[in-house]
């Protein structure tokens, strides 16, 4: 070993490389082997039999998984869209708040400080058909004599999942949006003012293009969480009924703990981080435009 | 036909009233700057006939319509901010053309709008940039070439030289000139630099925490100003302005030096009164470095010892003390003084002021 000497920039970052090396690339490099295996937890060495893209293959004409799939984009889409309309909504109103704003700000992140599994329980009480007090309040106002299945039927539990998605998240989204606000100049908005915008003109053209990477970037994160949402769903229905609310992770916890297919699941996973990545990537795009439009310098 | 008038406009913010009262008359393709230390209510004014700020009292009237209570787009104006106010996201195009878009003007007439804007500020190389591609100067002309393409009744102008550099100000002074000249609307223009209120205005409004003090041509105000503040707010370097007592016919000061009262004055003092004297630089100079403009008989010379002086090429400033303080004194073709050394300082009175010590208002009729 004497004369070997690495250079002091490779032997400082070392310690780095093999940190990372043990604790993301070597698993990772292992799952995306066992996606080419039939590796089940209950026969270990089935670890060693190679069976190429047969996993993918099966995945490829697997219903259930697609579903699931398209059912993650789908909450995805409506929990998005919701939350950036509400959390605008809200950072509009309470940006216009000259007296307590600091204390509306606070109380507005509180449904961030609950953990998911808690969500989770509080609306799966809340929409129980039988003690729920979403049923005791339209029974009590009259609107329905029912008692309305809201975690059993398919459509009414997505419903009850993404109100429960949307009111635990939709303060990262007036966060975001209220710093652009605040960051926001004035003066555009009074020269827009005299150019002859009326109020919606000025957010339309004006407000709008300022807080929209703001906008972007909470919805960069909020994509990644809902994209590998499991919790929620996990105590409110668990998937089901009969699968009905079935979504990627939720299956995919089954697929690899319950059936002990780990194999099949590795497969599955890595098809859902590839949604992961392009919802990322088409949010960062956008975010990056939206930079550039309004001239950021950060 | 587009006249403003401001009538008793008063203005608050709860119990603190910032704008007292104030009247005023602006004439059709007039050019009106509102001048003043900061503080004094002109931005604040210059707001309200804007509809930026709500107006606690009193009318405004542009033209014939009284506008108090229109939204800033039914007044027809236009506005040319400190900081330019640009739209970041849009184009130098696109910033210049948005009032004609809003009002739902056709393309094609947007874009000759904007071409013609562009051909007056020469912006024509750059109407695809963004605002954050352009320097201050081109900044501010993209915010001159946006309020000009709506052709507005008339141009509000709110300090749009303060955040560029003393070479630049002077350039785009010249240009806001030529453009009111080309455009020929009425323009309302807010600075507290006095050379620009002078050089651009056919008058100025000075005023001081939220009245108006005077208003007149750049010549009134100069060579007649109403009060002591107008006589010491403008003007550069400023005006000397001592206090001094009338007695044995002489203006006598606190340290008991004295001159002879001003000749246009001396039917309106009387003995024991209190007076403020006023006198320009460049009515006090060392003998034979100055030009007086009346009567020699009118010109009084005392001999005074240097304190400093500031040499400008052509002349020299020179702080010279008498009656116990530093007057300025302005010398031309000057030759070389230092500290200390003995001058004979003139002082043209004919070209003086006196003020009230009280009222602070001037003497003359």
């Amino acid at each position: 070993m004497r004369g070997w000497k690495p250079a002091p920039h490779v032997l400082l970052l070392l310690p780095a490389f093999i940190v990372l090396a043990a604790v993301v690339i070597v698993p990772l490099l292992l799952s995306l082997y066992s996606s080419f295996t039939p590796f089940r937890l209950t026969r270990p060495d089935s670890i060693y039999t190679f069976i190429g893209f047969r996993n993918y293959e099966r995945l490829f004409s697997d219903w259930d998984f697609w579903v699931a799939f398209g059912r993650t984009v789908l909450l995805l889409t409506f929990a998005l869209n919701l939350e950036m309309v509400l959390g605008l909504i809200l950072a509009l109103l309470v940006e216009k708040a000259t007296r307590g704003q600091r204390i509306l700000r606070t109380i507005m992140m509180f449904p961030m400080m609950f953990s998911p599994i808690l969500v989770g329980f509080q609306f799966k009480f809340m929409f129980n058909d039988n003690i729920g007090v979403v049923n005791n309040a339209l029974q009590s106002l009259g609107l329905t004599d029912q008692a309305i299945p809201w975690l059993i039927d398919g459509r009414l539990a997505f419903i009850s999942i993404l109100t429960a998605e949307i009111w635990s998240s939709t303060a990262v989204f007036a966060i975001f949006i209220l710093a652009g606000l605040m960051a926001m100049p004035r003066e555009p908005l009074e020269a827009a003012k005299v150019d002859g915008c009326t109020p919606w003109q000025s957010f339309r053209y004006v407000t709008w293009p300022f807080v929209m990477p703001f906008a972007y970037i909470a919805m960069t994160i909020r994509s990644l969480d809902i994209a590998r949402a499991y919790d929620i769903v996990k105590i409110m229905t668990d998937g089901g009924p009969a699968g009905r609310t079935e979504i990627l992770w939720t299956l995919i916890a089954r697929t690899a703990y319950s059936d002990a297919r780990m194999g099949l699941a590795n497969a599955m996973s890595y098809i859902a981080i590839l949604l992961s990545i392009l919802f990322t990537v088409i949010f960062f795009r956008q975010l990056a435009k939206a930079r550039q439009q309004i001239g950021a310098e950060w | 036909m587009a006249t403003v008038s401001l009538n008793n406009l008063v203005k608050k913010y709860g119990n603190l009233e910032v704008v007292h009262s104030i009247n005023l008359d602006v004439a059709d393709r007039e050019f009106i700057a509102l001048v003043g230390p900061s503080g004094c209510g002109k931005s604040t004014s210059l707001r309200m006939i804007a509809g930026l700020e709500d107006i606690t009292g009193g009318k405004i009237r542009i033209g014939d319509r009284v506008v108090n209570d229109l939204p800033p787009r039914q007044r027809n104006i236009s506005m040319v901010f400190q900081s330019y106010a640009l739209y970041p996201h849009m184009s130098v195009a696109e910033n210049m053309g948005f009032s004609l878009k809003i009002a739902g003007r056709p393309q094609s007439e947007i874009d000759a709008a904007v071409a013609e804007a562009a051909r007056t500020l020469s912006l024509e190389e750059l109407l695809e940039r963004r605002p954050s591609q352009l320097s201050g100067g081109q900044r501010q002309r993209v915010a001159m070439g946006r309020a000009i393409v709506r052709k507005p009744d008339v141009f509000l102008f709110d300090e749009p030289l303060s955040n560029l550099d003393a070479k630049l100000r002077m350039q785009m002074r010249t240009e806001i000139k030529k453009l009111h000249a080309q455009v020929q609307s009425t323009v309302i223009y807010v600075t507290h630099d006095q050379v620009e209120a002078m050089t651009l205005s056919d008058r100025i409004v000075i005023m001081r925490d939220g009245h108006i003090e005077q208003v007149g041509t750049p010549e009134e105000v100069f060579q007649r100003p109403a009060t002591r503040f107008v006589a010491g707010f403008i003007g550069s370097p400023t005006m000397n302005l001592r206090e001094a007592e009338i007695a044995d016919g002489k203006m006598v000061f606190a340290n008991g030096d004295a001159l002879p009262i001003p000749p246009q004055f001396r039917d309106k003092v009387s003995a024991g009164g209190k007076v403020v004297f006023g006198i320009r630089p460049d009515d006090v100079f060392p003998a034979g470095h100055g030009i007086h403009s009346g009567d020699a008989t009118d010109v009084h010379t005392v001999d005074v010892p240097v304190s400093i002086t500031e040499p400008l090429g052509n002349e020299t400033l020179v702080f010279a003390e008498f009656a116990g303080d530093d007057w300025i004194a302005r010398m031309l073709n000057p030759k070389a003084l230092h500290p200390g050394d003995r001058v004979d300082l003139s002082f043209d009175l004919s070209q003086a002021h006196l003020f009230s010590a009280d009222t602070e208002k001037t003497l003359r009729s």
